[in-house]
């Protein structure tokens, strides 16, 4: 992905691509504000990662994401996609090449799901056949895979639902990089939650680069590979969630990842994470492999139990997880999840 | 208003008898009743259907050159603010002169025909044609036009497949308006010699014999409500999407 040119015949291709993103000493000022609102911002986003920028309102994460496909220009410093500046690329070219899905949706009301998303493969001038198949699959890889619906409007969809369409249309031409800003956030938490899962399947199979802002902490840590806490404008600390809860820069990010951080890192690991003790044959509650040690957690205090069985995909018995064996994940030092 | 008065009088012929003899001996028109059918069914082809169509030609040349005028102008207020306030004071200037002043005052610079009609016809359009335009415009949800700029689309793209599609059912509510009002004004235009319905009306209050008016009357009444039952008809099939909501 060197120009907007092959970023269009990678995105014909079908096949997934994915570029780093690179910001270098980014800086954002505006005319008559002393302050400026986003300073000397560096950090890599890996070529197939999450990376969450987070904050306080007024951080400058939106203003960050905005950057990468110049809906606002920078005032110093460079962003480059898979080593090639983006001031240097044709701006319509470039934003082809960047999905977009934003909290607000945008979706064109006046136009069907098939039209929605065949927006910019018709500015590329593919066929109708070609942009009805490619609409189809996506809304078949967001959830909402029917025929039928290519030809209904947006307005006849739920708020969960259009966001889905919306992350459809920003795929349409297989975009090696994705921008969300703060796409979930006007969504109750109960779709929210299946619409952050749904989206994470969807990541492992077509891993794209991806910039997401959000100001929840829980949304950071459970979609992102890395996060970046900014504020006023700064970077203050990026690393991987659990890194992150476990070890906050300052005052500031641990006020931020809340006093409950203990807690939210042991939703980063899975009971597959820890060395099992074997079963020992009592009854004790069951859990599978894949519950959160936050969940496994619960489960035990509920229960009144000091101890957790773990189930395999089969629903066998594979050992037994302790209290304090979590309990040892969140010690003063920081363990590597074994085994 | 000695200036006026050589244009003063109506380009019917010279004065008939208060009632004429159009009537072939009939006892309705003999009697001058309040509408003859009989007499109305024996003249339609001849008196009404070439004015009806004159009137219909006078409407839709005066509201489609009006409504590109006020597209034009609508869209340079759009993109740049200043001129929204000079247009509109213009066009509501033009909308309140009289209509047969304004007839009168323009046949002084352009002469007794249609042109000078249409002139002032399409001034009175420009007022609702170019608030609802450029309303419409405004009103495009923020979040679609930043969803465009995002995907590349240019500003003649955006304006060409977002702007003005989603600016549709308020330009056409203004069209529905200015269609319906052009239809009845543009019988005073019969005044000038612009032909139309305002033809027999005005021919049927000269000579007094009132199935003349009343028909020519009934009939732009009833172009007023069937074009605008077409424009009902056309938005409909312009804006799918607006009939499609969820419940």
């Amino acid at each position: 992905m060197v120009s907007g040119e092959d970023m269009q015949v990678a995105a014909t291709r079908s096949t997934t691509t994915a570029a780093p993103i690179v910001f270098q000493g980014v800086s954002k000022r505006y005319p008559g504000r002393v302050q400026a609102a986003v300073e000397n911002l560096s950090f890599e986003v890996p070529s197939g990662e999450i990376c969450i920028l987070i904050g306080p309102s007024g951080c400058g994460k939106t203003t960050a994401l905005k950057m990468v496909n110049r809906l606002i220009p920078m005032t110093d410093g460079d962003i480059t996609i898979d080593g090639k500046s983006v001031n240097a690329m044709e701006v319509s070219q470039l934003r082809r090449g960047i999905g977009y899905v934003f909290q607000q949706i945008g979706l064109f009301p006046h136009l069907t799901v098939e039209d929605n998303i065949g927006t910019v493969p018709r500015l590329l001038g593919w066929s109708k056949a070609r942009i009805r198949e490619r609409a189809l699959e996506l809304l078949q890889l967001t959830g909402l895979g029917s025929e039928d619906n290519l030809r209904r409007y947006p307005g006849e969809f739920s708020g969960g639902q259009q966001q889905r369409i919306g992350v459809a249309r920003a795929m349409a031409v297989d975009p090696p990089i994705m921008l969300m800003d703060e796409p979930f956030g006007a969504i109750d938490p109960i779709t929210r939650d299946r619409l952050q899962d749904d989206f994470l399947r969807l990541h492992r199979e077509v891993r794209k680069t991806i910039i997401f802002v959000t100001h929840d902490i829980d949304e950071a840590i459970k979609m992102g590979d890395r996060i970046a806490i900014m504020r006023d404008g700064r970077l203050v600390q990026i690393d991987r969630p659990d890194n992150l809860l476990a070890a906050p820069a300052d005052e500031f990010v641990a006020d931020f990842v809340g006093a409950d951080r203990g807690l939210k890192r042991l939703r980063v690991w899975t009971l597959n994470d820890l060395k099992l003790d074997p079963f020992s044959g009592t009854m004790h509650p069951a859990a599978p492999a894949s519950t959160s040690l936050r969940d496994a957690l619960s489960l035990m205090l509920t229960a009144g139990a000091t101890r957790v069985t773990v189930l395999g995909q089969d629903g066998a018995a594979l050992g037994c997880v302790s209290l304090q064996a979590i309990a040892a994940m969140l010690g003063p030092e920081p363990r590597t999840p074994g085994p | 208003m000695s200036v006026l008065a050589p244009f003063g009088g109506t380009p019917s012929p010279a004065p008939t008898p208060v009632i004429p003899g159009f009537g072939g001996g009939q006892s309705c028109v003999v009697k001058n009743g309040q509408f003859c059918a009989g007499w109305f069914a024996d003249n339609f082809g001849s008196r009404f259907a070439p004015r009806l169509v004159e009137h219909i030609e006078l409407t839709a040349i005066a509201v489609g050159v009006g409504m590109l005028i006020a597209l034009a102008a609508a869209l340079l207020a759009y993109r740049q603010g200043w001129f929204e306030t000079p247009f509109t004071l213009l066009s509501a200037f033009l909308y309140t002169i009289p209509s047969l002043a304004f007839f009168e005052l323009m046949v002084q610079v352009t002469g007794i025909n249609r042109f000078t009609a249409e002139i002032a016809l399409v001034s009175y359009t420009l007022l609702i044609l170019f608030r609802n335009t450029l309303a419409g415009l405004r009103a495009v949800p923020p979040d679609a036009l930043e969803a465009a700029q995002a995907m590349g689309l240019s500003r003649r793209q955006t304006l060409i497949r977002v702007e003005l599609p989603l600016a549709l059912p308020p330009i056409m509510a203004g069209l529905r308006i200015a269609t319906v009002t052009t239809i009845s004004l543009a019988t005073v235009a019969a005044y000038i010699g612009a032909g139309g319905l305002g033809e027999p009306i005005f021919d049927g209050i000269q000579t007094g014999f009132k199935t003349e008016f009343i028909a020519a009357g009934v009939l732009a009444i009833a172009l007023a409500l069937v074009a605008d039952g077409l424009l009902v008809v056309a938005q409909r099939l312009l804006t799918p999407w607006a009939r499609h909501r969820r419940a």
